[in-house]
């Protein structure tokens, strides 16, 4: 087995320091290289923060208070800084919720564009940036890349935004690839070509991924593994096979109950809260820590 | 695209015009007080007036006089001034480009100055240089423009004197002649360098005096649209993909931020034709707003018309260089005026 490209390791954060609002409880996990993980759980349970932080995004925040260990690419996170912010954009990179509001308005896709690849070669010069973002347009087939480069993105449809931010995140070949809640903003047609467009580019490439949703139909299609998060902390760790054959967290079996199905019934209900939901992590055979992280 | 809708804000701006000559007009022949008696002073004899009165049509109906001001405006004359008994246009052209250039070396300074403190603001939010430069804005909002002139004057006038205090020249330095009425712009065109710095020397004191309302106002606003625009998330995206931060804040974040800025310097850089009149005061500067005061006083109708609608003027061309402006920095309405 590879060695994680991501180890995230007994991470715990508070709002307003030291003292303030705790939100992750010792979130542990690891993604290996090539792999598909996704972090799921519903709205508030901590994963999109666990992947900001991961990024280094909040650490500057005076209010944010984080402990634990961030492992990426060789460096600590933990603490932010310009080690991570080196790797941004370069080494890791985000897909958003809704694409369109995820682009600069006031700049065309060009000058964007531009600048990612800049994170990733700072002495490009705009016609090979330019031609590079070319080619990583008709990559995710968008059928006019030069007309798409010289657009507003509020002139392209969520669709086509999508494809761009697509073509931005692998555009400097990062070895993990964060998707938070991809393309929820869009339809759900829409939403699936652009999972299956992501899904292909990232396995040719070797591209680690680290899905965040609360959509179990997603991750079941997209992931090899899969950990659950209820209120900060991770409450059931397994391949995505094994989790949807066999729950066995309380949460976990709440969360599969609550997907709504076809043959109808109506949507079941998921308790906001439940004594059983906070009982210890369940980790599934094969799925235990990575040999390296434990060392 | 962009000339279309400009032309059609001109075409709005002339029918505003004709309104506000109306009602200035009218305005100016209600006030309380014969103008002729004003003019010719208390000594003068009651036909000496009554003359007078007919001269200038002043016993027509209201209408009547419109219409001779229209009339007259359509040949280019403003009408007489009964004070300095010379066409008004002649007044105008020779007040008029003094606060021109002194307004416009102001809105310079309030952009130039204004703008970076609000970005320095946005970006070091909660830190020390926020605070100080939270300071600058709030003193500067909140003190008026005569204060700033007098504030100045003192310091820099009299404990270290290092600028003039009045008029736009030396004494000894002798006026430009007269191509723009800008003397910054005629000293060089007559290739005088040493004057040049002269009146910039004058100009600076007045300048920073008129600027520092509307350097606040545009810092405060600066700094809060900025910090609007960085919790959008295309902030968090530039962030994530790794550009610079000075990068995203002189960029990616300040033109969203700019555009609603843009539409109140605008209205700032109009309120200071209005503002310029306690700076002309303080600095002895012969510039329209004070000479629009002046004539107030005296009831001097014909000036006062000719200058509320050349700063109505100049207020409404302002207006649409700003939508101008607007419409080319912000890309929705750039294409959309392309589409109509």
């Amino acid at each position: 087995m590879s060695e994680p490209v991501l180890t995230i390791r007994d991470l715990r954060l508070a709002f307003g320091g030291r003292r303030g609002h705790p939100v992750l409880h010792g979130i542990s996990l690891h993604v290996r290289a090539g792999e598909k993980v996704a972090l799921v759980g519903e709205s508030g349970s901590g994963k999109s923060v666990t992947a900001r932080l991961a990024m280094g995004l909040l650490q500057e925040s005076p209010r944010v208070h984080a402990t634990g260990s961030i492992r990426f690419d060789g460096i600590e996170a933990i603490s932010g800084g310009r080690d991570i912010a080196r790797r941004r954009g370069n080494r890791v990179a985000m897909i958003f919720q809704d694409p369109t509001s995820a682009l600069n308005p006031t700049f065309r896709i060009r000058g964007q564009f531009r600048d990612v690849l800049r994170s990733g070669d700072r002495g490009i010069s705009a016609a090979e940036a330019d031609r590079r973002a070319e080619a990583a347009l008709a990559e995710v087939s968008i059928p006019d890349p030069k007309r798409a480069l010289d657009s507003y993105a509020f002139q392209l449809s969520g669709g086509m935004n999508q494809r761009v931010m697509i073509a931005m995140a692998l555009a400097n070949r990062p070895a993990l690839l964060i998707a938070d809640e991809p393309g929820t903003a869009l339809d759900v047609t829409v939403q699936a070509q652009t999972l299956g467009l992501m899904s292909d580019l990232t396995e040719k490439r070797g591209t680690a991924v680290l899905l965040i949703s609360h959509n179990l139909g997603v991750v079941r299609e997209f992931s090899d593994r899969v950990y659950v998060i209820y209120r900060g902390r991770i409450v059931e760790h397994g391949t995505t096979a094994q989790l949807f054959a066999e729950p066995r967290h309380p949460y976990t079996r709440a969360l599969l109950a609550a997907i709504p199905k076809i043959s109808g019934g109506g949507l079941p209900d998921l308790p906001e809260r439940s004594p059983e939901f906070e009982s210890p992590l369940i980790v599934h055979e094969g799925c235990g820590e990575p040999v390296e992280a434990r060392a | 695209m962009i000339w279309k809708s400009a032309l059609r804000r001109l075409g709005a701006a002339l029918i505003v015009m004709v309104g506000i000559s109306m009602l200035i007009f009218a305005i100016a022949r209600v006030m309380p007080g014969d103008p002729a008696r004003i003019a010719l002073g208390p000594n003068a004899s009651a036909a000496q007036v009554a003359a007078l009165r007919a001269e200038r049509h002043l016993d027509a109906p209201l209408p009547i006089q419109y219409w001779e001001f229209v009339k007259a405006l359509s040949r280019g004359d403003l009408g007489k001034s009964l004070y300095t008994n010379r066409p008004v246009t002649t007044d105008i052209a020779q007040f008029l480009p003094a606060t021109l250039e002194l307004v416009i070396v102001s809105a310079i300074i309030m952009v130039l100055i204004g703008l970076p403190i609000g970005i320095l603001s946005a970006h070091f939010r909660g830190r020390l240089p926020d605070h100080v430069g939270r300071l600058i804005a709030l003193i500067g909002v909140c003190t008026p423009a005569f204060v700033w002139g007098v504030i100045l004057q003192l310091f820099f006038g009299y404990f270290w004197p290092v600028f003039p205090i009045e008029g736009r020249l030396l004494e000894s330095t002798p006026v430009p002649p007269d191509v723009t009425g800008f003397f910054l712009v005629d000293t060089l065109l007559a290739g005088n360098v040493p004057a040049f710095f002269d009146a910039l020397h004058h100009l600076i004191l007045p300048a920073v005096a008129l600027a520092m309302a509307g350097l606040g106002q545009t810092a405060r606003l600066t700094r809060s649209n900025m910090i609007e625009v960085y919790d959008r998330p295309y902030i968090e995206m530039a962030r994530a993909y790794g550009f610079r931060p000075l990068r995203i804040a002189t960029r990616y974040a300040f033109r969203p931020a700019f555009i609603p800025t843009l539409t109140i310097l605008g209205l700032e850089f109009a309120a200071m034709l209005g503002n310029a009149f306690l700076v002309e005061k303080v600095f002895g500067w012969p510039g329209i707003s004070r000479y629009g005061v002046d004539v107030i006083i005296r009831k001097d109708l014909d000036a006062i018309v000719g200058t509320v609608l050349i700063i109505a003027a100049a207020f409404l061309i302002m207006n649409i260089v700003v939508d101008i402006l607007v419409s080319i920095i912000n890309p929705r309405i750039r294409l959309a005026a392309g589409r109509g």
